[in-house]
Parts: structure tokens; sequence; C-alpha cells
């Protein structure tokens, strides 16, 4: 690690004003991806801005129609939350299968999304279930957040505050981890939220996407079998020493199969 | 039964320092005026070394020195060490190349040793080492093991052409080809044992020191066998006169073979104390224990199984391909060699056995011994081409292995690849593992995995092994540059406690446990009076150290007959004070007593005598409680075992789930059943993490792709099921305890158990990890094969 500023900030304003007055600034939301980095010397930013004291990016509520989360919520708490557990608990199964203990008790739901890792679980689920981005700046639907490897809709200066899930009449979420870290090396959350059937894919790719012929599919029979026969295209997928592309792709249909017959 | 003395399950004494963070690691020592120390490391596979430029790291705040292999030239120190010569076919001399402390023109893996810096703290040094500007002329990389040794590869070491460190055999390869020939089946396999980094929870660490008046250095480390480094440092490195060099191995957080070589960084540290003029500390990261401690395993190998047409053995041959990465380790020669060959006969009587060995060189870390050393390798080769020869021939692979077990009494057995097993029950733990399996029920376990679509296979594995390492005119004879045999001294104080001193060393077997509980049952000392002391040069005894599950089959033995001195000098005591004849006097239960009477002085009271001689005539006996003893086994043991591992597949992701694995072992005389039993489920870890999870991978250009746990995969408590633990015993016959060894037993048996268990239910054999996405694999390549069909 090379030295660095610590910042903490007490509130969102402050934070990017610490983050602009920063040379290289960084956002510390959890760290989970960021101090590992650090640690290898992979990354020398000037500051780390913690926003870990801003007590408005923490804390669940229910807003009647959708569950709102704050961005610094870490994943434990997303898993153990009595409001997220009722009223989507494909999403409280999801936090509670990200990495370890550890992890979970460190990492945040803001931190995750504005990371992007294309292995991470919480895109399959703010794509699976049309989820709203908040931010300092304006709110991203999540059709337009997750732009690429590692790359979001974010400006430099936004700062996710919280994420709004609209309550879905069912959703699930199954993953296939890597065995070593517990990532997704494929992941799939599949809802149906106000008519609307969505499947979402994170690990497979890149970026985490949406699977539209399997959305169709679904849409008129909302069962397994529906998925009988289809199949993503390995094209596009990601392939290293865990996993080729192919198997990525047979594993999206199992995954979203899995998930279908899970949703509840 | 002396209270807490052999058998008894007793917790262990040094559980409560390591549990509750209180050990003393290499790491937890702090020495005044202490530096650190960071080194420079080749992020080439193969690349001359034109130069190196110290300057801007030496201008570094806080950098004191920037060591090379030129320092080391200039200190006249000798490069690493292979300790075991190994003969070619023709009888020529292995070729080890150099191996230089630091690299000394030429780097051979990605993480060899280029340079080291030194500074205040330990953020300078490593800020420091990133200014260390060196000029590599970057070579083509020879990576793949297969390919290594053919003409026209990158030569890693100049006078090792082909790259081939031997080309080593063992047996009679006219009769077994005869005996192949002639035979009425015969399985053929070709194997690949994966490379696996061993991973002790403890990352290496070391300290140099130099006493300029004494011109003496102290080096503690993270060693198996400190005794064995001083000897290695001292009369081969030339790093100083063995009494100049004091080696301190203080706990220890395991090691797994991977701690008994002796690496560049703890020669640094003394080099860089020295120049320096402080003692220098390096704790190892991580990623430098995958880049730098010696890997495990790694073989390819053809091998043939000749049997008549009752399905009884022939006749085996065996050519196998060993890794020895970029240089020469200390024992890497004789792992894949006099540990791995002289196994081939497993339990079994077949009674023709050749194989070929071929070590050689490639731009990865050097691999020596892991849990197991050889033993493991042998023991997957041959139960996997007896369970695909059962499977050829129709036979229930337990009948078949139960044919050619080697019998009762057949015991003692001269196998044809060199080794007598002195003792064994191969059928009785066959019997018993299957007993405690429920084997016969079997088939309506699968039908209960089908019913929840899952397939479910059983897989058998029958192991020897050859511990209690070794007979030392035995080793000598086969090329060691060392005798192994190990010391013990017991010493008692005037107040009754018992110090053990002992040459071997404990990095998580238990030794102040399981040694006390030998002097309790030898002496009668409660354990809570015993000391055991270990891994301090200048306190112990020398002994060789702690690897192929010896210390208590050799230094334990060694412990148990300085006790019997202990109580000859107390008999001639007793005798006096009781005034009896020296030949009446019995010792049982801690106390010295006149046959036949009443009369008798307890062992506390012989000992203040001894110390506090005041009724002892002249000339009777010395004063004082202390004895020691040398032990050089007579042979090596042989514990046995059947593991039975019973897996469910998942046929849509390729998933193996591990429900249940039967261990049953024959370790002899069993001191502490808990210990053994750590034992045991620590081992089955590690071989079940080789066979399903953990994989060591090189990309084709030299690079180390699996360099840290996000890529590489140690088994977790959730991949394994409750282990189902049980044992027999044929006590070792040329040991007075009896007793066997257990510490890689675990690693070595169950490999091949995982992997004929995943063959059995997807029925077709892939190669170790069976990661998800092979085994989906494999059954998709058989359903298109049935398709064709």
């Amino acid at each position: 690690m090379y030295a660095f500023n610590v910042r903490k900030p007490g509130s969102v304003d402050l934070a990017v004003a610490a983050l602009e007055s920063a040379e290289d600034g960084k956002l510390l939301a959890g760290g989970q991806t960021l101090l590992p980095t650090l640690k290898q010397r992979l990354a020398s930013p000037s500051d780390l801005i913690d926003l870990g004291e801003i007590a408005d990016l923490k804390g669940i509520s229910d807003e009647g129609g959708s569950i709102k989360i704050g961005a610094m919520t870490t994943h434990a708490d997303v898993a153990g939350s009595d409001v997220v557990k009722s009223q989507i608990p494909a999403l409280a199964y999801l936090a509670g299968h990200i990495g370890d203990p550890q992890v979970r008790n460190r990492g945040t739901i803001g931190g995750s999304i504005a990371n992007a890792d294309p292995a991470a679980d919480y895109p399959a689920a703010v794509l699976g279930l049309n989820a709203t981005v908040h931010t300092n700046q304006r709110t991203i639907a999540a059709d337009d957040f997750f732009t690429g490897l590692f790359e979001t809709a974010l400006n430099d200066d936004e700062i996710v505050t919280a994420v709004s899930f609209p309550k879905p009449s069912k959703a699930g979420y199954q993953k296939f981890p890597n065995p070593a870290s517990r990532y997704a090396v494929v992941g799939v959350m599949v809802a149906e939220t106000g008519g609307e059937t969505r499947v979402a894919v994170t690990g497979a790719g890149p970026s985490a996407f949406r699977w539209s012929e399997a959305e169709s599919a679904l849409g008129g029979n909302f069962s397994a079998d529906a998925l009988n026969g289809l199949a993503v295209s390995a094209a596009d997928l990601n392939s290293d020493i865990h996993a080729s592309a192919d198997y990525r792709a047979h594993l999206v249909g199992v995954m979203a199969k899995r998930a279908v017959a899970a949703a509840s | 039964m002396a209270e807490n003395g052999i058998g008894a399950p007793v917790r262990r004494k040094e559980d409560k320092r390591f549990i509750t963070g209180k050990g003393t690691y290499t790491d937890d020592i702090n020495r005044p005026g202490q530096a650190y120390a960071y080194f420079v490391r080749s992020p080439y596979p193969h690349a001359t070394i034109n130069g190196i430029d110290k300057a801007a790291a030496e201008a570094a705040p806080g950098v004191l020195a920037v060591i090379t292999g030129d320092d080391v030239a200039e200190a006249g120190w000798g490069g690493l060490i292979c300790g075991w010569m190994v003969k070619n076919k023709d009888g020529s001399d292995m070729r080890a190349g150099n191996h230089p402390v630091l690299a000394q023109g030429k780097v051979r893996y990605v993480g060899d040793h280029v340079a080291c810096v030194v500074a205040e703290t330990y953020a300078q040094a490593k800020d420091g080492a990133e200014l260390v500007e060196v000029d590599y002329g970057p070579l083509i990389a020879c990576a793949a093991l297969a390919d290594a040794d053919r003409p026209g590869q990158p030569q890693i070491h100049d006078d090792v052409p082909n790259n081939t460190v031997y080309n080593w055999e063992l047996g009679d390869q006219a009769a077994v080809d005869q005996a192949l020939a002639s035979a009425a089946h015969v399985t053929k396999v070709d194997l690949t044992n994966n490379r696996v980094v061993p991973n002790a929870m403890e990352p290496r660490a070391a300290i140099g020191e130099y006493d300029s008046a004494q011109e003496a250095f102290t080096l503690y480390t993270t060693s198996q066998n400190p005794h064995v480094a001083r000897l290695v440092m001292s009369a081969f490195i030339q790093v100083a006169p063995e009494h100049k060099l004091r080696v301190i191995a203080p706990d220890v957080g395991g090691g797994f073979g991977s701690k008994i070589y002796i690496y560049s960084e703890e020669c640094i540290c003394l080099l860089a104390a020295r120049k320096i003029g402080r003692p220098v500390k390096w704790t190892g990261d991580r990623s430098e224990a995958f880049l730098s401690d010696a890997h495990g395993r790694d073989h390819i190998t053809h091998a043939e199984l000749g049997m008549d047409a009752d399905g009884n053995f022939t006749a085996l041959k065996v050519h196998t391909k060993a890794n020895m990465g970029g240089y020469l380790s200390l024992f890497a020669s004789c792992v894949p060699t006099y540990l791995y060959a002289t196994l081939l006969a497993g339990q079994y009587r077949t009674p023709q056995i050749y194989c070929a060995v071929d070590a050689v060189f490639t731009n990865t870390v050097p691999v020596d011994a892991y849990r197991g050393a050889g033993r493991p390798e042998a023991t997957y080769l041959l139960e996997t081409i007896i369970d695909q020869a059962a499977d050829e021939l129709g036979r229930d692979p337990a009948d078949l292995r139960r044919q050619n077990f080697i019998k009762p009494e057949q015991f003692p057995y001269d196998t044809p690849v060199a080794l007598t097993y002195d003792t064994g029950n191969f059928h009785a733990v066959l019997d018993k593992a299957l007993e405690v399996s429920d084997y016969a029920n079997f088939a309506s376990r699968r039908a209960a995995s089908e019913a929840k679509g899952k397939l479910r296979g059983i897989g058998f594995s029958c192991y020897i092994e050859a511990c209690g390492i070794a007979p030392s005119a035995v080793v000598g004879s086969l090329g060691a540059g060392v005798g192994l045999w190990e010391s013990a001294k017991i010493r008692f104080t005037h107040t009754g406690v018992c110090q053990v001193l002992t040459g071997t060393h404990s990095h998580g077997q238990g030794h102040e446990t399981v040694f006390a509980q030998l002097i309790a049952e030898k002496l009668g000392v409660p354990i809570e009076n015993v000391e055991v002391i270990h891994g301090d040069t200048d306190k112990t005894p020398v002994g060789m150290g702690t690897y192929g599950s010896r210390s208590l089959a050799v230094g334990g033995q060694a412990i148990a007959n300085a006790a019997d001195k202990i109580i000859e000098k107390g008999k001639k005591i007793a005798a006096h004070l009781l005034e009896a004849s020296e030949a009446d006097i019995e010792f049982k239960d801690g106390s010295f007593t006149v046959a036949g009477t009443d009369r008798s002085k307890a062992l506390g009271e012989v000992i203040f005598e001894a110390y506090v001689p005041h009724h002892i005539p002249q000339g009777l006996v010395e004063p004082g409680m202390e004895e020691g003893a040398f032990y050089d086994p007579a042979n090596f043991t042989y514990p046995s075992g059947t593991y039975i591992c019973e897996v469910e597949v998942d046929p849509d992701t390729g998933v193996v789930s591990i429900d249940r694995v039967v261990a049953v072992d024959d370790f002899g005389v069993i001191v502490n059943p808990l210990i053994v039993e750590g034992q045991v489920h620590g081992g089955l870890a590690q071989g079940i993490g080789q066979a399903l999870t953990e994989n060591c991978v090189y990309d084709s250009a030299g690079q180390l792709l699996s360099a840290s746990y996000m890529d590489y995969c140690m088994p977790k408590a959730d991949d394994l099921p409750t282990f189902e633990i049980a044992t027999t015993s044929t006590p070792c016959s040329h040991n007075a305890l009896g007793v066997k060894g257990c510490g890689e037993a675990g690693a070595i048996g169950s490999p091949p158990a995982v992997m004929n268990a995943v063959a059995d239910a997807i029925g077709t054999r892939v190669s170790m990890p069976a990661t998800a996405e092979k085994v989906w694999r494999a059954l998709q390549a058989s359903k298109t094969s049935q398709a064709a069909e």
C-alpha cells in the first residue's frame, strides 16, 4: 500500500467537496475491492474519502411500492433485514450469498454497484428487479446504469446515495459461485414486477445484462420449462481459468431455470 | 495404563496459546534495532539479467542496503543445494544445475529472487524495491512439463541438456515387458498429478542477526527442521561454522513440507544483518508464498497393469515425468524416485514392477515434498489403474483389490520395489471400511440420489505409505546426504519437572502433548510436569526434523529410549536408598519398588536424591538426572488404510459434492486418538482439495495464473462432509512403541478415493481437480458418444 490521506466527511456534500479538492481521490464504500487493490499497489490514490460516517447513506426503508436501501448499507444488513426478507426475499438471499461473512459485513450495496465488477451479485438484482439508482445528482434507471466492464453511468463527482427496488410479485436469484472467491461465475435474477418479466445475468459477460429471449418466454409462462431449448450465445461471454464461455452460457440456462423454480 | 499415557485422548497442551492468539511465531519476534527486508522478484519466467541499477533504491528514504547476487558471491557463500543424489539409468550422477541464493545473471521462474532491499521500515523496503532497476533480457520460457525435455526447448540451465535432471529407473524392465506381453489383460492409464501450492497458514518469515564480537549469526525462521537448516547453511552454503550459527524455529504455523527447505530469504537476512550490523526481518506475504514456497506434486504418468485370466496382477510398468521447477530444491530429487517408485507395490502382490522417472526443469516455482511426498502420487496412480482394471474386467473394485492383497500371513513381505513391509493386515482394514461405509447398501443410496436427479458414485483407495523416515544406512545407499536418525534428551530438575528436548519440530502436530504422554506412560510423570523443548539448535540435541510422519516413530522412540536410561539410573539410586539389590527393583507407575514388598521410592524422591546426593556413595552414579538417546530406525514404518468416498454429481452443472468419506487407517499403536483424528481430518481436507478444488495453473508463457485465493481454491468447511473415521492396529514390529505415524495418510489416501467415486458416478475419468466444468464436459461427451452409437 502506498501512503494516502483518509478523509471522513459527515455528509454527501462534504464528500463531494473532498473528492473535488483531492488530487486523485477515491471513494471508500466498504473497500472490498479497493483495499485489496491498494494492498497490491495496483492503485495509488492521493485520498480515500470514507463514506462510512454519513448516516444518511445507511438504512433500509419500506416506501410502499418499493424498498429503498441506503448506499452504505452492508450486504449483511440487507441479508438480515426483516423488511427485505419479507418483501423481496430473493434480494435478501442474494445479499446473503455474496462473498463470505467478512465481505458481507464490510461491503456495501452502493460500493458494489458503483464498482460494477462483472462477477458481482448486486448488478443482477439492480437489473432484474428494475431498480432505480439514486445519486447526489439524479436518479438513474437500472437499464442505463451498467455500461461496461467496471463501468457505470456515474459521473466522476457523482455519488450513489440509495437504490430503490420495486416490490416484485415474484423473484428468484440463483448463482453458480466461483469455488475459490465465491463471486458469481454466473448469477441470474428472474422477477415479475408490475406485469413485466425480467431476467438479468451477472458473472457471465463483461457487464450484467438482460436475457431478452428468456424474458419473452417467461412472460407468457413463468415456469422453468418455459426456458427449455433457450440458450444464450457464448460469443460475448467471459472465459478464464474457472469457466469457459461455453460453460458459462450453459450455466446461464441452468441458473435461470433454478431461479424461476426458486422464485417466490 | 498411566494417567494420560499412551492411548489417552488428551486435549492438546499447546492449544490454549494457539487458540487465544498467544503463540510466538517468527513475525511476533522483534529484535532491538531491527530493520526490514523486501525482495525484488523476477516478473519474468525466464530472462537474462543484463544489469541491476541500485542507485535510486539506495538513495530512497530509509533504505539501508540493496543486496544482489554480487554481495552473495563476495561473501563467498555457495548456492542452495539438493541433498539427495539420484543416479541416471547409466549410473551417472544427476545434473542439479546451480541454485544461487540471489540470481546470478539469469532468472528461472516468476518470483525468482533477484535482489533484497533492507530499510528502516517494511514499507520503505517495499518502496525501495520498486526503485531497483533490473535490466532483463526476456527469454522464451519452458513452462509445460510435457514438452520440457524435448529437443529444441529453451535451456533453463546451461549445464543441464534437455532440461533433464535425471532419467532414473527401478525394477527389471525386461521382465516386466515380458509379463505384460503374456498378460491376459492389460489396463493402461495416462494420468496427471496436478501441481498444488502448500499454503501453510503462516507464511514463511525470517530474522537474521549478527554478533560481530562473537562473529556469530542467529536465525529465527519458519523451519520444520532447524538443525538441518544449520547444517546445510553451515556445511554447504558456507554461512558460518556450525557453532557460529544458531537457528531458532519458534512456533510455526504449518509446514506440509514447504518449510523443510533452505530458502534464499533466510540466507539473505543473515547476510544483510552482517552487512548493516542490525537484525533484519523478512515476513513473506501470501502472494510471495504462492510465488516462492516450494510447490508439490506435478507429475504426468503413463502406466500399464497386467493381469492373468483370474485378475491376479502380474506386472506394473510406469513411466513418470516429474516437474522440478526452475531449480532443484533440497529434497526434490528423492520425491519422485525413492518416495514414489518404491511405493508402487501398494498393498498388492504384484510380482514385477518397473518404474522409469524423468525429472525435468521448467520455468516454474521449484517443486519439492508436500504432505505425503511421492506416496500420494504413487497411491493415486495405483488406485486409479486398479479401479480402471476393475471397470474393464467388470469386477467389484473391492473384490479385485482384496484378491491381490498381500495376505496377513505373508508379513514381513519383500516388495519388488525395494521395501520390506514389516506388518499389516489389509484385509482387516478393508473389511472394517466396508462395514463402516455400509457398502452392502450402496445401491439403495445410489437410487435415492437418482430420485433427486443426482448421480452417485463410490470410490475406493487402499493406500500404504513408508513413514518414520528412515534407516540411515538405507537412505545413504540410495543417495541421501544425511542420516535420518533422531535424538532426544530427558532432563529432570531438582523438583521433578521433566524437560524433554527433541530434535524434531512441532508445527501443528501436537508434540508438546504427545511427547508428554510418552513420559507419562514410561515414567509416570503427570503431563503438566513435562516441558517439551524444541526448535532451537542451541538448546536441543541435534535432530533431523519433522517431515515424513517421522516425529513419533523416530523421535518418539528416541525419547522412549532415553526414558529407559532414566529408569536404569533411577534403579541404581533406589536400590541404594531401599537397601536392596538393583536386580530386585521394579519400576512401575512412577515408583521404584523392591519386588514382592511394599517398600518403594517415588521417582521424584530418587530424582531429588540424584540432585542432592547426600546419601549416595561416591562412584555409585553420577549426580543429576539427565539422559539422552539417539535412535536410528531399523526400517520404515508402513501405515496403511482403506478410504471409501461417496459423491453426488449434479448432472446439470457438473458440481461434485462429497457426501461421505470413510477413512479406516492402521497406524499401529496410537498415542493420542484425538490428535490422530485431527491429523486425519487435515490430511483428508488437503487430499480432497487436490482432488476437487486446488490447481496451480501456469499459462504457456510461464506466468502463474492462480496466484491468490481468488483463483487458487482451497477447500473450505462447506466443501467437506463429516468424516467417518476408524482405525485398526497391527503394531509396528521394529520400534518398541509400535507406532507408525499418521501425519500424511489423509492426503495420500483421499485423492484416488474421491476421483474413483467421481468416475463411478459419471462413467468416465477426468483429471484432478474434478472441477464442475470438467465433469460437465465429460458428461456432455458421454451423451454425444452415446447418441452417436
